[in-house]
C-alpha cells in the first residue's frame, strides 16, 4: 500500500491558513488542513476589522455571503486621562460606497464562512487535530506532520504554518523562536451585547454603518498599550492590550485594566446595559519588522501571526496574514506547475513576492517603531496624554484667567513633564521612526 | 480611575470549555521558591490559572485557560512551565472570538 501524501498540509484554520489552503486548493493541489479546535474559529481571536481589499483578492464576491457585522464609516482616535478624552474623529459619506472598505466581523462566524469556501475549493479540512511536531528527513526537510490523532506521520511536500502567535511546530522544529515578552501584546475582551437600534442611536449610525475608537492613555497605567472598542451589528467588542514585557514589569492584572477602562466615564454610558457574553485573551505580535523570523526553508514556509506579519501602528493584522498566506499559496503554486521540489532554495519565491507587497513594505516602514514605544512607554501612555488633557481643559474652561496666562501654563506644564530638550527629542525620534 | 473588584470566575463562566481531565496542557516544573516571571504569572495570567500555595510556590490550574501563550512568553524559555497546546477538540471553545 502506498502511503497517502498531499501536496501541502496547512497547519491552522486561521485567516493565513484559510487564504493558504484557499489558494492552493483553487489552484489544482491536493491540500489537507488542519486545525485544533471543534470548528474553524472556535479558537481565533481578533478585534476584529476586515479590510475587503486583501480578501476581495482572494474572493471577489466575498460580500454576497460573508457574515459581515457592519461596514466603517467613523474612526474615533482617542487620548485619555481618567476623566476625559481628547478625540479626533474622521467620519466619511465616501465609505457609504457599494463595495465598503472596512468591515466589523465576529471571528468564530466568519472563519467559519472561509472555511466553507476552503472546502469548495477542494481541500480536506480536519478539525479537533492538534499538530504536534514536524517530521523531518534525515536532511533535515520537512516532510509532513506528527499529530494527536493515530496513525502515524501525514507526508506532504510542502508544510504551511499558520499556527498563529502561539505556534508550536516552527519553534520546536528550531525554525523560529518563541517571540519574546516585548514583542508580543496582551489583549483582553468582552462581547457586549445591546439592541441593534440602541448601537445605532449611541453611536449615530443608520443601517449597517459602524465606528470604532481607539485609544491610548492612562488607561494603560504607563504601559505601551492601546484600548479599542468596534461596533457590531448587535453587539460592541471591547477590549485592552499591553505589551507582555509591560505587564510583567508591573504586575497589573489584564482584567482589572479591562474593568476600569469599561468604567471610564466616556466609555461607560457607550455600554450601559449591555449583556455580556464572552470573554477572551489572545497575544498579538508586535515586534514588527525587526521581528520577521526566516520565512521559508527545505519544505516549509511561515505566514501570518506565526511570522509576526502584524502592523502595530495601523492595527493591521488580518489582512497582512490574508495576504501572506495567499502569496505562500501562490509561490507553491508556482513551483509545483514548475515541477520542482519544494527545497529552501525554491520556495525563497515566497519571501521575493511577499518582500514586493505591501505587507513587508509597511513592516519595514515603521521598524524602528516597536523599539521607540517600547523604551518611552510612560511618557506616550502616561504623561503625555494627561498633558494633552490639561491643554485641552485649560483651552475649553471660561473662568477669567486672561487667555495668555492660560497659554504660558500650559507650554510651562509640558516643559516642566518633558524639559525642552526631552520634547525636542521625542518629536524627533518619534518622527524619524514613522519616515 | 476606579477599579471595580470583579471576580475572574464571573468572567470565565461566560466561556465554553471543553476540559482534558486529567491531561492539563501547561506544567509548571518543581521549584523550591518561584522566578520573578513565574511569579508576575499570578498576577499577568488574564484567566488566573495560576495561584501561589501555602508553602510558597506558583501552581497551575489550567481549567479556564484561554490558550493565549502569555505564560509561554514569559516562563517557558526559562524552563518554568512545560506549554503545550490541549489535545483537538479540547480546551477554550469562542463563541465568538
Amino acid at each position: 500500500m502506498t502511503v497517502e501524501k498531499f501536496d501541502a498540509i496547512v497547519v491552522g484554520a486561521g485567516m493565513s491558513g484559510n487564504a493558504a489552503a484557499y489558494t492552493m486548493a483553487s489552484r489544482g493541489l491536493k491540500v489537507l488542513q488542519l486545525e485544533r479546535g471543534e470548528y474553524p474559529g472556535s479558537k481565533n481571536v481578533q478585534g476584529a476589522i476586515l479590510y475587503a481589499n486583501m480578501l476581495e483578492t482572494i474572493i471577489p464576491d466575498f460580500r454576497d455571503d460573508a457574515p459581515l457585522e457592519r461596514h466603517l464609516v467613523e474612526q474615533r482616535f482617542w487620548v485619555m486621562d481618567d476623566t476625559s478624552h481628547t478625540g479626533m474623529h474622521y467620519r466619511s459619506d465616501d465609505f457609504n460606497e457599494p463595495a465598503p472598505n472596512r468591515y466589523t466581523i465576529i471571528r468564530a462566524q466568519f472563519d467559519k464562512w472561509f472555511s466553507r469556501k476552503v472546502r469548495a475549493a477542494g481541500a480536506i479540512v480536519l478539525c479537533e487535530t492538534t499538530a504536534t511536531e514536524l517530521a523531518l528527513d534525515a536532511d533535515g526537510k520537512v516532510i509532513g506532520v506528527h499529530t494527536d490523532r493515530e496513525g502515524g506521520i501525514i507526508h506532504a511536500e510542502v508544510v504551511v504554518l499558520a499556527e498563529g502567535v502561539n505556534g508550536l511546530l516552527g519553534t520546536r522544529a528550531g525554525f523560529r523562536k518563541v517571540p519574546k515578552p516585548e514583542a508580543v501584546a496582551l489583549a483582553v475582551k468582552e462581547m457586549h451585547f445591546l439592541p441593534e437600534e440602541v448601537i445605532a442611536e449611541r453611536f449615530g449610525l443608520s443601517g449597517d454603518q459602524g465606528c470604532v475608537i481607539e485609544a491610548a492613555g492612562t488607561i494603560s497605567r504607563g504601559m505601551a498599550g492601546l484600548g479599542f472598542l468596534y461596533t457590531n451589528k448587535e453587539s460592541i467588542s471591547l477590549g485592552i492590550g499591553c505589551l507582555v514585557s509591560d505587564f510583567a514589569a508591573t504586575m497589573e492584572r489584564p482584567y482589572a485594566l479591562l474593568e476600569a477602562f469599561k468604567g471610564h466615564p466616556s466609555i461607560r454610558p457607550l455600554l450601559a446595559g449591555s449583556e455580556i457574553k464572552e470573554y477572551a485573551a489572545h497575544l498579538i505580535p508586535e515586534g514588527g519588522f525587526k521581528a520577521i523570523p526566516q520565512l521559508f526553508g527545505n519544505g516549509w514556509v511561515v505566514v501570518g501571526d506565526a511570522a509576526q506579519l502584524n502592523n502595530a501602528v495601523h492595527r493591521e493584522g488580518s489582512n497582512l496574514a490574508m495576504t501572506s498566506g495567499r502569496i505562500a499559496g501562490e509561490a507553491i503554486a508556482m513551483v509545483k506547475s514548475r515541477g520542482r521540489p519544494m527545497t529552501s532554495e525554491n520556495l525563497s519565491l515566497y519571501k521575493a513576492m511577499l518582500d514586493k507587497s505591501f505587507v513587508v513594505k509597511d513592516l519595514r516602514k515603521y521598524k524602528d517603531m516597536p523599539a521607540l514605544i517600547h523604551t518611552n512607554s510612560r511618557n506616550f501612555f502616561m504623561t503625555y496624554p494627561q498633558l494633552l488633557s490639561q491643554a485641552a481643559q485649560n483651552f475649553v474652561r471660561v473662568d477669567g484667567t486672561p487667555k495668555i496666562e492660560k497659554e504660558r501654563a500650559t507650554t510651562a506644564a509640558f516643559v516642566k513633564a518633558r524639559s525642552r530638550w526631552g520634547l525636542v527629542s521625542d518629536a524627533v525620534r518619534l518622527a524619524l521612526a514613522w519616515r | 480611575m476606579t477599579t471595580s473588584l470583579v471576580r475572574i470566575e464571573d468572567k470565565l463562566y461566560q466561556n465554553r470549555y471543553l476540559v482534558d481531565a486529567g491531561r492539563p496542557h501547561i506544567k509548571v516544573r518543581q521549584h523550591q521558591s518561584p522566578s520573578s516571571n513565574l511569579l508576575a504569572l499570578t498576577l499577568v495570567c488574564p484567566a488566573n490559572c495560576y495561584e501561589v500555595n501555602e508553602d510558597g510556590q506558583v501552581e497551575i490550574t489550567a481549567d479556564g485557560c484561554m490558550e493565549c501563550g502569555t505564560c509561554r512568553v514569559l516562563c517557558e524559555e526559562s524552563g518554568d512551565i512545560d506549554w503545550s497546546y490541549p489535545r483537538g477538540g479540547f480546551g477554550v471553545l469562542f463563541k465568538f472570538g
